[in-house]
């Protein structure tokens, strides 16, 4: 079988190119990562005018081909053939914005002296006649020598002209590795301003066009207004994650309330049942509950990307940034971090200084996860009283934004110590386009909220039941002798161990129970509660089961020093593997991962234990 | 001297200028290549957009028919004139 040729389509950041990526390939294209390297790999098929099919590459945005970030790396070695990892492309799409042509052209010349077959999608051309911008594009591909069409991605205008020209070319000519001497132009300054010369010659009309931009941006970036508005969003974004999930949560609960009837009536009481029932309905189910709450908190995320406010918001944050030793920039992915820390470290990759990708990497997972709220929810609402303080604050939402701040709080004292010591270094700078404002394209924020609940779905069915299942298993056997007296709990495996680990945990005011629920909630920490769900029905299996069931067993058998222990202990504790395991895959070793498992342990030993004992003395 | 240059950091906000001399000796290596890959350049046309009024926020600035932001330190290293 012919593999089908490839083409890649490079550009600026900002050029459009995902969107144009999206328009050419709609929901035929994959996402999975190059090789060796933790960059998404964006990739669909096209078929050319005459049938022939191609694969069609989004590469990372970039300036140049002179790396700074790894996204930026991946894009250099692939249109080089460098890497190894992706074979070189039979032809490049060269997107550029027409509105920015000073800036693109530049990186669209060092693409043209690579000598691959080139298309260049001149995209966005509706902004730049709304700016008040008339370009020739005949005049533009003249001085640069290759086809040049007009695109609007987004209204899917141009579209069969871009598979026209792609058609001639792709197969057309010989296509050729570069000597590695060649290639990559040197003089930026030199390409810059001829790139200049040429956008000049193209535009044929210039008026100074609407200013809305600098509208928006005199209220987003105002020293005053912007700061409010920011935390106005922000403020509304958390309220929405709690406010519109509430009625699918009860949804999904109900779900799993009738599969595990229909199942104890379809099946008989015994291993099988046990194990589907209290294991994988169970422990699945109590962590499904949370994808409303992420998918709201991604979609706010995803829509203030795509609008282009993010840039903005990490411009107002960089000075609160700068003083703990980050960069605004840092802040998109803390941000993103209040959902799941995974995508949030991934999303460092856009950090170019490589000490200041390395600190916000070991600082996001003290972000309050939404892996954290159930453990949060079920110990507040079983300890702290339901009533207002001040009038009108309730106290249980009052200690559950405690535990937000203060894990921000944490983030910041250990970025200001990172700093200092293991990831010291000069001070990176802040210096990043800001995109125009634009509406978003809800295909492309459902196609990215669709990649997140994938990656979700893939945890919970995998990592997540697997665990429960292993834990219910550790927990059921071996059966105590009949007439011993010995709780199950306590005989099993798993209480075993709990009871060895029980000796370590005791100082800082935990009990067996906890030590039993800790283990598994190393693989994720929503697995906690449906642990010690686990471990109470299994210890007395005639109790009802459900959320009541617990809060009245945790009233009972936990102090109020210990619930709260518990709680600042998860503010802190690193439990969570596909945290180790992304932390691992970005810094490329052990050695980072084993340094935030560590320091984020003993933080939270340490504070834990402090809450227990500050707790106790004042009587509590 | 004959001429004195204004520096970015401390231009009049909304005023047309040009970018007289960049002082790259005064950048870190990458804080220098990112500069001249976002268009930085003598002779080319600048505008201060916005700046926070307290401390050492970063100011945002147009140059070309982009918008980058970049701190007071870059900022610093910019000589610009009027018009």
């Amino acid at each position: 079988m012919n593999v089908a040729p490839l083409v890649a389509l490079v550009g600026n950041p900002n050029a459009g190119k995902s969107a144009l990526f999206n328009a050419l390939t709609g929901a035929r294209q994959k996402v999975g990562n190059y090789p060796g390297v933790t960059v998404e790999r964006h990739s669909g098929r096209l078929s050319l005018d005459d049938g022939r099919p191609v694969e069609l590459v989004d590469l990372p945005g970039t300036y140049s081909l002179d790396p700074a970030s790894a996204d930026e790396r991946v894009t250099r070695d692939v249109v080089t053939g460098r890497g190894g990892f992706e074979r070189l492309p039979d032809a490049l799409v060269v997107v550029v914005d027409a509105a920015n042509l000073d800036n693109h052209l530049r990186f669209t010349l060092q693409l043209l002296a690579l000598g691959l077959p080139v298309v260049v999608a001149l995209n966005m051309v509706d902004l730049a006649e709304r700016d008040g911008l008339t370009l020739d594009p005949a005049v533009l591909a003249r001085e640069l020598g290759v086809p040049v069409i007009p695109t609007v991605a987004v209204r899917k205008r141009g579209l069969d002209d871009l598979r026209a020209a792609l058609t001639q070319i792709v197969g057309a000519g010989s296509v050729r590795p570069l000597p590695a001497s060649a290639g990559v132009v040197e003089d930026i300054v030199v390409l810059q301003r001829r790139a200049r010369t040429i956008a000049h010659a193209a535009v044929i009309a210039e008026t100074p066009g609407r200013r809305w931009n600098h509208w928006i941006d005199a209220v987003a970036l105002h020293p005053v207004a912007g700061p409010i508005l920011l935390l106005t969003l922000l403020f509304v974004m958390f309220q929405a994650v709690f406010a519109w999930s509430e009625a699918p949560i009860g949804w999904i609960e109900q779900g799993f309330v009738l599969l595990e009837s229909a199942v104890r009536d379809l099946l008989p009481d015994g291993f099988v049942r046990s194990l589907i029932t209290d294991g994988l309905i169970a422990g699945v189910g109590a962590v499904l509950v949370f994808l409303p709450q992420i998918l709201i908190l991604f979609l706010f995320i995803l829509v203030l990307e795509a609008t282009g406010y993010m840039v903005r918001a990490a411009f107002l944050m960089d000075r609160v940034m700068a003083r703990v030793g980050l960069s605004g920039r840092a802040f998109i992915p803390l941000l993103s971090s209040f959902a799941c820390a995974v995508p949030g470290i991934m999303a460092t990759r856009t950090i170019d200084d490589e000490k200041d990708r390395l600190t916000t990497i070991l600082i996001a997972p003290l972000m309050t996860c939404s892996a954290r709220l159930p453990v949060y929810t079920i110990i507040i609402a079983a300890f702290i009283p339901n009533r207002t303080v001040g009038g009108w604050m309730g106290l249980q939402g009052l200690v559950l934004l405690g535990l937000y701040v203060l894990g921000i709080f944490g983030a910041f004292v250990a970025a200001l110590v990172l700093r200092r010591t293991v990831t010291k270094g000069a001070s990176s700078g802040f210096m990043m386009e800001m995109p125009k404002y634009q509406l978003p394209q809800w295909r492309d924020v459902a196609l990215g909220l669709w990649s997140r609940v994938e990656i979700f779905l893939k945890r919970a069915g995998t990592t997540i039941a697997l665990t429960t299942v292993i834990l219910w298993a550790l927990l059921s056997y071996p059966k105590p002798p009949e007439g011993s007296g010995i709780s199950q709990v306590n005989y099993s495996i798993a209480g075993r161990i709990a009871n060895g680990l029980e000796v370590v945990v005791r100082p800082i005011g935990f009990n067996r129970d906890i030590a039993l629920a800790l283990i598994p909630a190393m693989a994720a920490r929503e697995v906690a509660v449906a642990a010690i769900g686990t471990v109470y029905a299994i210890d007395d299996p005639e109790a009802e089961g459900g959320q009541k069931a617990i809060t009245d067993n945790l009233r009972a058998r936990w102090s109020l020093p210990t619930a709260l222990a518990f709680l600042m202990w998860f503010v802190f504790a690193p439990q969570c593997i596909s945290t180790i395991a992304v932390t691992r895959r970005e810094t490329n070793g052990w050695k980072w991962p084993a340094f935030m498992v560590g320091y984020l342990f003993a933080a939270a030993y340490i504070m834990a234990g402090i809450t227990y004992w500050l707790a106790v003395s004042i009587g509590l | 001297m004959a001429t004195t240059f204004d520096s970015l950091a401390t231009f009049p906000r909304q005023t047309r200028a040009t970018v007289a001399s960049i002082d790259w000796e005064r950048l870190a290596v990458p804080e220098a290549r990112r500069l001249r890959e976002l268009g930085f350049d003598e002779g080319v046309g600048i505008e201060v957009l916005h700046r926070s009024r307290f401390g050492s926020g970063p100011i945002a600035c147009r140059i070309g028919r982009m918008t980058v932001a970049l701190r007071r330190t870059v900022a610093a290293a910019i000589s610009v004139s009027h018009g």
